[in-house]
């Protein structure tokens, strides 16, 4: 059974908004790939959980793909050297979100040699699930849509949780971002047997890949990959942000609510990335590990924006370089897209495994904001896609009343955005439910 | 002139009965208490401020007479009724040490480096969510005024984007020490003379490169007396209640300006520039 | 894997110009906004009042561009000397005094003295929205109050209205009346209202050839306004529908259950201050509730209170008064009228209580 019948998704999330979508400015174009660097700086712990643990020293000679820093335990995944070359400095370098990390260096040879790779596993279909398993984790693959939790993980529920549905987000809802767009497009083949060695991992058969309409040439490439695989459908999504978001995609294509507080694993789902099967099918059938991923380098300021297939550590300032440099003032250099991306402070960081996008803005596109008072318009409220009330939270949470604000539900945001982005008093609404959900854990914590 | 006359009766008869009715069910339904708490209640401070760990001063003071808590635990209360206190609960409390609290930093305007313009709410903690407000020292003060806000007797000034204690106002609460996000500000006794006020732990160049006035641990004061500063890695600390005279400090002539005397700190903001 | 790989040429040794060092903004995401702002909002939602405001000055000439005004101006004056006096910052930049101001003035009579403007504006921006600490705090509306206040205060000069240029033939003998009191005078005597329910009488009524408030008596200008309020997205109609819809149904009901008590609901829609209350002062934002269920509560409270004043209570108009009476309930009735969050369900056996931690 194939999908061209298939309606478009027929269940429409309540809130969200529509943006600009500046996507124009990299839209165009094929993946480029950047020539080797002299010296990459791997951020060490590039996953939620549990940093991995380097098994490299300084001076140690390394080669392309080697494992350099083995897993720290169950919710952690191994890190693989981006090319060849001797392993340099431990040292701190400014993460994505403000604070310095811990990340090693590696300087390239410039031969770029590839170590032994993995079994490569031409005939994954006869491959027994548990080896498909542990070869995701030993390429060291996490979710590449940003969240960066470990896969190997997310594809083991526990089993008393009954899953039938594998829903594959090729949304990509944030306005500039245009990677998975591009991914889709060149490695469509790719991303539809990664897919099928989800399912096969999960034992089952239902695929969805929901990709937005605004993506016509991505949805075709896709089908015709897909052409005779049974159960396999993709499904186009009416454009709205956050469209990608996962409790709001399972509800769009199957109907079904994640409830306040659950995981996708409640509802029967589990929700993987384009970028992550692309990564696992590399894994699988050339036994090669993740060292590399798509970025989208964008904004006005860039000289010339598009899309680049960069290696985990390159520096943004790097980057920037290949991008062309800037062509005018730049306000804010952000790591990922407009609505959560993290603004940065130094062009000392470096791209992750979760780096979606660098995105520049030039200083006519930004506004330095004052907060006004609440005027209970009640925009925010409307456009809330889990349907908080939004403007009660926002005055709560100015009065530092975290009880108040945990009664009205501040722990089921998404911080996605939107409230601030509607708002025209200019409320800082999502730093505020930030500090609002970090004291509230703290309090938690302390009882 | 009936009809005042009665007036006049009826309302005086109807305010008698029931001034009789109100003082009877205030003798009936009168709840006992210890008069030594209100006693004891009045001699508090009444800033309501939470030190002690208790609700309110009131809270305190049935707290000591029914679960003999020490008086001890209010830094606030003046002396004289504190030896009153004492008294009255006829124990022995002895001295209090007074504590004041101190901002282990020197990074303002002038010496911290900048490395980004901050736009956000007015507020340390959330500007420490969120890669800490624009100053590269990732130790240091953010210079918003969390602490400021939460001082309830106006102790903490915020001078050149750094919190700076008034110790002739701070009456040792502690309140500022559970508001700071980078634990800067430490309840320290109220006779030190001088503090190195640096706060962070990186090594020396990294440090030098995001503040002119943070302690290098060059260990110039540590060779001088041994006794009063101990070197912990890249940051030097002076033990609590040491006493350090202004001679002492200017023969040890510290690199930075790092370490000073509580009064130079509170006078100009820094005494010395950075050094080469 | 089949992919289309493209390698960039090397770059020449160019100087590429990257961003500076501590040039940059840090700031939480997200970092795109909307370009609406507060004083937007207001200019907008005055530009609306225009068409009632031209047809006012186009009927009652010099005296309605006098109290509208003198009313915007003093209010203005107002927030101005309050932000002085409590040492604030000046607040009169996000222009919510000149609306209200407008919207004042929009409401009285042309012959209103120019103290009791004065009074007005300080009644309305004063005590209903500087007292409870400016805008976006003030429970009830400000311009709704104050003329409640002058109602009550001065009901003679509020209730001495002009003489029309062009005025309906059987109204320019009575130049105190309004078809609202004539009609409640008439019901009074029991006697018969069917001029009230005239075609004719409704065509002036709509066009705005009747006595009444300056902003009130042109309904057609208003509904001009209100397809703009609605074209530019300031305002929803679930609260101007609900109080429009109440007051037909609950008008229908009397006339049908008690006739000759009133006149038909058409006539209730356009005469007197409903429209104008309806699309310009029920559904300020800071004063009405903040979901659409909400709204439509709040609508039809107001729709039965108004009403209710006009058939049996003393004043022949109730708008203003219904709309500070349902301004009071409004933080019960979003109490009530909450949403749930996405996915709650109180079947489910995981769903974590409200209050609870997860």
């Amino acid at each position: 059974m194939n999908s061209h019948h298939l309606p478009a998704a027929p269940h429409h999330f309540a809130g969200g908004i529509h943006p600009a979508d500046g996507k124009a400015m990299s839209a165009s174009g094929t993946i480029r790939i950047p020539p080797l660097l002299d010296k990459y700086f791997l951020v060490i712990q590039q996953n939620i959980g549990i940093p991995p643990k380097l098994l490299v020293k300084k001076g140690d000679p390394v080669k392309k793909g080697q494992l350099i820093a083995e897993a720290g335990g169950p919710i952690s995944v191994p890190l693989h050297a981006p090319t060849s070359g001797t392993v340099g400095d431990t040292l701190d370098i400014p993460g994505a979100n403000g604070a310095p990390v811990p990340a090693v260096e590696i300087i390239s040879d410039g031969k770029d040699e590839w170590c032994e790779p993995m079994e490569p596993y031409a005939d994954w279909r006869n491959v027994s699930r548990e080896r498909l398993l542990a070869r995701v984790k030993d390429a060291g693959i996490v979710g590449m849509g940003g969240a960066a939790f470990p896969t190997h993980a997310k594809l083991s529920p526990p089993p008393e949780r009954a899953i039938d549905t594998l829903v594959i987000n090729g949304a990509e809802c944030e306005p500039y971002l245009t990677a998975d767009d591009h991914l889709m497009r060149e490695a469509a083949q790719a991303v539809i047997t990664g897919a099928g060695i989800c399912a096969k991992i999960l034992r089952i058969s239902h695929v969805l890949i929901g990709v937005e309409e605004n993506k016509p040439e991505a949805i075709t490439a896709l089908r015709a990959a897909a052409k005779g695989i049974r159960d396999l459908s993709v499904v186009p999504l009416h454009v709205r942000y956050p469209q990608g978001g996962e409790k709001q995609l399972i509800y769009a294509l199957t109907g079904r609510k994640v409830m306040a507080g659950g995981l996708p694993m409640d509802v029967g789902c589990v929700v993987q990335n384009v970028g992550t099967l692309a990564a696992i099918a590399d894994a699988v059938i050339n036994g090669r590990p993740l060292i590399e991923r798509v970025v989208t380098v964008t904004g006005s300021p860039v000289a010339e924006p598009g899309n680049f297939r960069f290696r985990l550590g390159t520096p943004v300032r790097k980057a920037l370089e290949f991008a062309g440099g800037i062509r005018k003032e730049v306000r804010k250099l952000i790591l990922g897209g407009p609505m959560m991306g993290f603004a940065q402070s130094s062009l000392d960081v470096t791209v992750s495994k979760n780096t979606s996008g660098i995105l520049l803005l030039a200083a006519d596109e930004v506004r330095q904001f004052e907060a006004g008072p609440c005027l209970s318009c009640g925009r925010c409220v409307e456009a809330c896609p889990m349907r908080l009330l939004v403007s009660t939270l926002s005055k709560v949470c100015e009065n530092e009343r975290y009880d108040l604000a945990d009664e009205n539900y501040v722990m089921n945001c998404l911080e996605c955005g939107i409230c601030t982005y509607v708002c025209p008093a200019g409320r800082p609404n999502v730093q505020h439910f930030r500090r609002a959900k970090a004291e509230l854990r703290t309090m938690k914590r302390k009882n | 002139m009936t009809n005042v006359i009665l007036a006049a009766l009826a309302l005086a008869i109807l305010g008698l009965v029931l001034g009789m009715l109100i003082g009877y069910t205030a003798k009936r339904f009168a709840v006992q208490t210890d008069p030594r708490i209100e006693a004891i209640t009045e001699l508090l401070p009444g800033a309501n401020c939470g030190g002690c760990g208790y609700a309110g001063c009131a809270d305190y003071a049935r707290a000591m007479v029914e679960d003999g808590v020490s008086p001890a635990g209010c830094a606030v209360v003046s002396e004289e009724n504190f030896q009153k206190i004492s008294q009255a609960l006829g124990q022995d409390s002895g001295k209090r040490e007074r504590k004041v609290a101190v901002v282990y930093c020197s990074g303002d305007n002038g010496h911290a480096r900048r490395v980004a313009l901050y736009n956000g709410l007015n507020d340390c903690r959330a500007a420490a969510v969120l890669s800490g407000g624009g100053k590269g020292c990732r130790f240091g003060c953010i210079g918003l005024g969390s602490c400021a806000r939460s001082c309830q007797f106006g102790a903490i000034e915020l001078r050149n984007g750094l919190a700076v204690v008034h110790p002739e106002i701070c009456k040792g609460c502690g309140k500022c020490t559970e508001v700071c996000p980078r634990k800067l500000i430490r309840l320290v006794s109220a006779e030190t003379k001088a503090h190195v006020y640096c706060n962070s732990l990186d090594k020396g160049p990294a440090k030098r490169k995001n503040c002119t006035a943070g302690c290098l641990a060059c260990r110039k004061c540590v060779k001088a007396a041994p006794d009063i500063f101990n070197a912990q890695g890249f940051l030097v600390r002076a033990r609590e209640g040491a006493e350090i005279s202004d001679e002492l400090i200017a023969s040890i002539n510290c690199p930075t300006g790092a370490l000073q005397s509580v009064a130079d700190h509170l006078r100009s903001g820094k005494g010395k520039e950075g050094a080469a | 894997m089949e992919e289309k790989e493209t390698v960039s040429p090397v770059p020449e040794q160019k100087a590429v110009t990257l961003p500076p060092d501590g040039s940059l903004l840090l700031s939480s995401s997200p970092h795109i906004r909307t370009s609406l702002s507060i004083n937007k909002i207001m200019g907008e939602v005055m530009l609306c009042l225009l068409p009632a405001a031209v047809m006012a000055v186009c009927r009652y000439g010099w005296n309605a561009v006098r109290v509208i005004g003198l009313c915007m101006i003093f209010c203005a004056g107002w927030e101005m000397l309050w932000c002085k006096v409590t040492k604030q910052a000046q607040t009169v930049r996000d222009l919510s005094a000149l609306l209200t101001g407008m919207i004042l003035g929009l409401n009285l009579s042309p012959l209103l003295p120019w103290w009791l403007c004065l009074a007005g504006s300080f009644v309305a921006i004063v005590i209903a929205k500087q007292v409870f600490g400016g805008l976006g705090q003030n429970p009830f509306n400000p311009a709704a109050v104050a003329r409640v206040a002058l109602l009550v205060g001065a009901a003679r000069p509020m209730t001495t209205w002009a003489e029309l240029p062009s005025a309906f033939a059987q109204m320019d003998g009575v130049t105190s009346a309004t078809p609202l009191t004539a009609a409640s005078q008439a019901a009074a005597q029991h006697a018969d209202l069917a001029l009230y329910n005239s075609s004719d009488f409704l065509k002036n009524a709509f066009l705005g050839n009747i006595g009444g408030s300056l902003g009130e008596t042109c309904t057609l200008a208003i509904l001009i306004g209100a397809a703009g309020l609605i074209s530019l997205k300031l305002i929803r109609l679930y609260i101007p529908l609900a109080i429009l819809g109440t007051i037909t149904v609950f008008v229908w009901i009397v006339n049908a259950a008690a006739p000759g008590l009133t006149p038909g609901p058409l006539f209730h829609l356009l005469t007197g201050g409903v429209m104008l209350g309806a699309f310009f002062m029920a559904t300020d934002y800071v004063t009405s509730p903040v979901t659409n269920l909400g709204g439509v509560v709040f609508g039809i409270g107001i729709g039965v209170i108004v009403c209710v004043i006009r058939i049996w209570g003393s004043f022949p108009e109730g708008m203003s008064f219904a709309i500070v009476i349902m301004n009071a309930l409004v933080p019960l009735i979003d109490k009530f009228c909450y949403k749930r969050p996405f996915g709650w369900n109180p079947v489910n056996a995981y769903q974590p209580r409200r209050g609870e931690i997860k």
